[in-house]
This record gives C-alpha cells, sequence and structure tokens, in this order.
C-alpha cells in the first residue's frame, strides 16, 4: 500500500496527462492548466519545506560550534529581514526595501561570485587543456578564437569575427543539436521509466 | 548621487570587496557575504514564491474565486511536511507520486516537440550550391557524426569508427565554443564589477 499507492498514482497520473496532448478540447486544456497549478502548489509547500530545513540546519550549527554561531545568525538575519520587507503585495515594485536589498546586497554578491570564477576558470582550464592530444588541441584552439573576438586586433578582427560567427553556426550548432537530442531523449526515456514504475528511487527508502 | 545611494553603493562595495577577499584564502569576511547571501537569497525567493506562486494559486483560487477544487493540491502540498514524521512520511509520497506523474506526463510530449521534433525540423534544410547551402551540408554531416559518436550498440570501427571520430572532433569545437564564451562572460562580470568599484571610489574621493 505505502508503495503500490504511490506508483498507481504516478503511472495514471502520467499516462492521462500525455493522451491529454492529444486531445484538442476545452476540458482537455482545461486539465492540462489545473494539473500545472497543481505541481506549482505542492512544489511551493515543498519549498516551505526546504526553507524549515535550511533554519534547523543553520540553527543546529549555530548550536553545536560556537564559532560558527555569528555566520548563521548572519544567515537567519538575511533571511527574516527578506521575509518581513517582502510581505506586502507592493514589495515587488521598484523602490521598496525588499527591492532595493536585492539590488544592493544579492546582485553585486552573485555577480562578484561569478566574477571569481573567471580566476578559477583560468587556472583549472590551463591544468586540464594543456594541449595533450589533437582532441584537447581542437577544444583549446576554439576557445582561444573564441575569446579573441571581443578583442580589438586591428585587421584580422574582420577575419577572426567572420571565423567566431562560422565555428558558432556550424561546428557549434550540430554539436549542441547533438546534445539537445541526446538530452531529450534521455529525458522522454527516464520519463517513461518513471511513469511505468522502473525508476522508483524518487520514493526513497522503506 | 544622494547620501542613501552613496551609503547604499558602500555596502555594495563592500560585500564586493569581501567576496574577492577569498582571492587571499577565506577568512571572516568572506563567510560573512556568503552566509549573508544564502539567508538573503532564501528570503527572497521564498517571498517571490509567495506573490507569484502562493497568493496566486491557492490564495485567489480559494479564496478569491472560489474555485474549490484547488483545496487538493493544497491539502497534498500539506501532507508533504509530513516527513518530519517517521509513522507518516509515508503520506508524502502519494503528493510526491501525483508531482511526479503531472511533470512526466506534461514533459514528454513537450520534450518531443523542443528537443526532438523541432531540432530535426531546423536541421532538414534545402542544400544549395551557395555558401549557406554548403555550411548546411556541413552542419548535417556534423550533426549525424556527433550523433553516431553517442551510439553504442555498434562497435565504433571501419567507416561508423570514422564517422564517430569526426563526431568527437565537431563536439570539441561546440564544448571549445562553449567554453570561450563562458570565460568571455565571467571576465564581462569581472570588469563590471571592477567599473563599479573605481566609479565608486571616484564619487567617494571626488575624482
Amino acid at each position: 500500500m505505502k508503495r503500490t499507492l504511490p506508483l498507481v498514482i504516478v503511472f495514471c497520473s502520467g499516462i492521462l496527462l500525455i493522451i491529454q496532448h492529444f486531445i484538442p478540447s476545452e476540458e482537455s486544456e482545461f486539465l492540462y492548466t489545473y494539473a500545472l497549478d497543481w505541481i506549482i502548489t505542492v512544489g511551493v509547500y515543498a519549498i516551505m519545506l526546504g526553507i524549515w530545513s535550511l533554519i534547523r540546519v543553520t540553527v543546529n550549527k549555530a548550536r553545536r560550534d560556537p564559532g560558527e554561531r555569528f555566520y548563521a545568525i548572519t544567515t537567519l538575519a538575511g533571511f527574516s529581514f527578506m521575509v518581513l520587507t517582502g510581505w506586502r503585495a507592493e514589495s515587488l515594485h521598484a523602490g521598496s526595501i525588499f527591492m532595493t536589498a536585492f539590488n544592493y546586497i544579492l546582485i553585486p554578491i552573485q555577480a562578484t561570485i561569478f566574477s571569481l570564477l573567471a580566476f578559477y576558470v583560468a587556472s583549472a582550464s590551463y591544468r586540464a587543456f594543456r594541449a595533450r592530444s589533437a582532441l584537447a588541441t581542437v577544444l583549446l584552439l576554439t576557445a582561444f578564437i573564441v575569446m579573441l573576438r571581443l578583442i580589438p586586433l586591428g585587421p584580422i578582427s574582420k577575419a577572426n569575427n567572420w571565423l567566431v560567427g562560422w565555428i558558432l553556426m556550424v561546428p557549434n550548432l550540430a554539436a549542441s543539436r547533438a546534445i539537445i537530442l541526446g538530452v531529450g531523449l534521455g529525458m522522454i526515456a527516464t520519463s517513461m521509466k518513471i511513469i511505468l514504475g522502473i525508476e522508483r528511487k524518487y520514493l526513497g527508502g522503506d | 548621487m544622494t547620501t542613501s545611494e552613496l551609503l547604499l553603493n558602500g555596502l555594495a562595495a563592500f560585500l564586493t570587496l569581501c567576496i574577492f577577499s577569498f582571492l587571499y584564502k577565506d577568512n571572516p569576511f568572506y563567510k560573512f557575504a556568503e552566509r549573508l547571501v544564502a539567508g538573503v537569497s532564501a528570503g527572497y525567493w521564498t517571498m517571490l514564491l509567495y506573490h507569484t506562486s502562493f497568493h496566486d494559486k491557492v490564495i485567489v483560487p480559494i479564496f478569491q474565486q472560489g474555485y474549490w477544487w484547488y483545496i487538493i493540491p493544497t491539502i497534498l502540498g500539506i501532507m508533504m511536511w509530513t516527513r518530519f514524521s517517521k509513522k507518516w512520511a509515508w503520506l508524502s509520497r502519494i503528493s510526491l507520486a501525483f508531482y511526479m506523474g503531472i511533470a512526466t506526463g506534461t514533459s514528454i510530449p513537450v520534450v518531443m516537440y523542443a528537443a526532438i521534433y523541432k531540432q530535426l525540423e531546423g536541421s532538414m534544410n534545402q542544400i544549395t550550391t551557395d555558401a549557406t547551402g554548403i555550411n548546411t551540408l556541413l552542419m548535417t554531416i556534423g550533426l549525424i557524426c556527433a550523433v553516431s559518436y553517442f551510439y553504442f550498440s555498434k562497435e565504433h570501427d571501419g567507416w561508423f569508427g570514422g564517422m564517430s571520430r569526426v563526431g568527437i572532433y565537431t563536439l570539441m569545437i561546440g564544448f571549445g565554443a562553449g567554453f570561450g564564451l563562458t570565460v568571455m562572460g565571467r571576465i564581462a562580470l569581472l570588469i563590471e564589477r571592477i567599473i563599479f568599484l573605481r566609479d565608486y571610489l571616484l564619487v567617494l574621493f571626488g575624482g
């Protein structure tokens, strides 16, 4: 019962939603919209579960390790501040305290964290892509040509821009499409495995 | 720049420097900024989801529009919280089952359309004798070879091995282009942060 019922629900709802796609009617459209709202609602409650888990882990860490206490308070204070200032519907408008905190705390920190990756990507790529084989050389050379596009190189710039355009529109497009096709087929296969009950790890133990 | 803008930009500049301090080594300033962003980010997404999802999909339909059938997903959502109880945790599987069933059921036709049909449609263009036609031909050959590289039911030797060899070279050019674009994106962000700090210092010290 505890394992069979969820598998029956997955099978029935999955098959129903696939069939619905091939029935052009108002009822079918309603079912699709309602089903999407359904998963959004369940997802919101699941996120609340995640938030509760974050608070619990942070508080437990602060209890166990006095050295972590200040940082745990920082996390909880940041979280509480955003929840308190974002409560009203007008909070999402530009100029509110909530959006100001977003613009002056979240955006600068996230942009800087991502910009830090420039240093680490450079050092990691030096170690990973040393031209040891023909394949690594091709990868390195392509990356080098693409990176040169934004640098003014005088008369070479025009030719380099054309070459980068060709790389992006021909071999890069072929590679991207091959990967998208592979990912798409993989997603369909995994979805079918879930609907048919072959893949059931998401149910957890017991 | 007004006093409040000066203070807010000062806060942003301080947090930027806190993160940059990690280039030296892990330190309390970096840890402070890292934990602050974790809390602020969680709070931001919580409230954003509250307004865009919880309010629009739970409060408005049930209490304002009187759509009683929206109570069902709400009950299922609340059942997710039974994960905290060892005795009742199995109830959350029912919610999860609906979630997985609907998500997989709706995704199959969408993925089939966007990732398979549209990609194949985009690759099946008329091959002409001009530059566009040659590029189309090269792209199609590259695509077929790259796909053949992922086909493992036949041994990669002979003509098929040659095809998959061309395929892996095509993929490497794609990865190289992706890598180059990513690095340039990161460098652009770095330049933007440095320009922000420079401008702030110029305003502060009147350069």
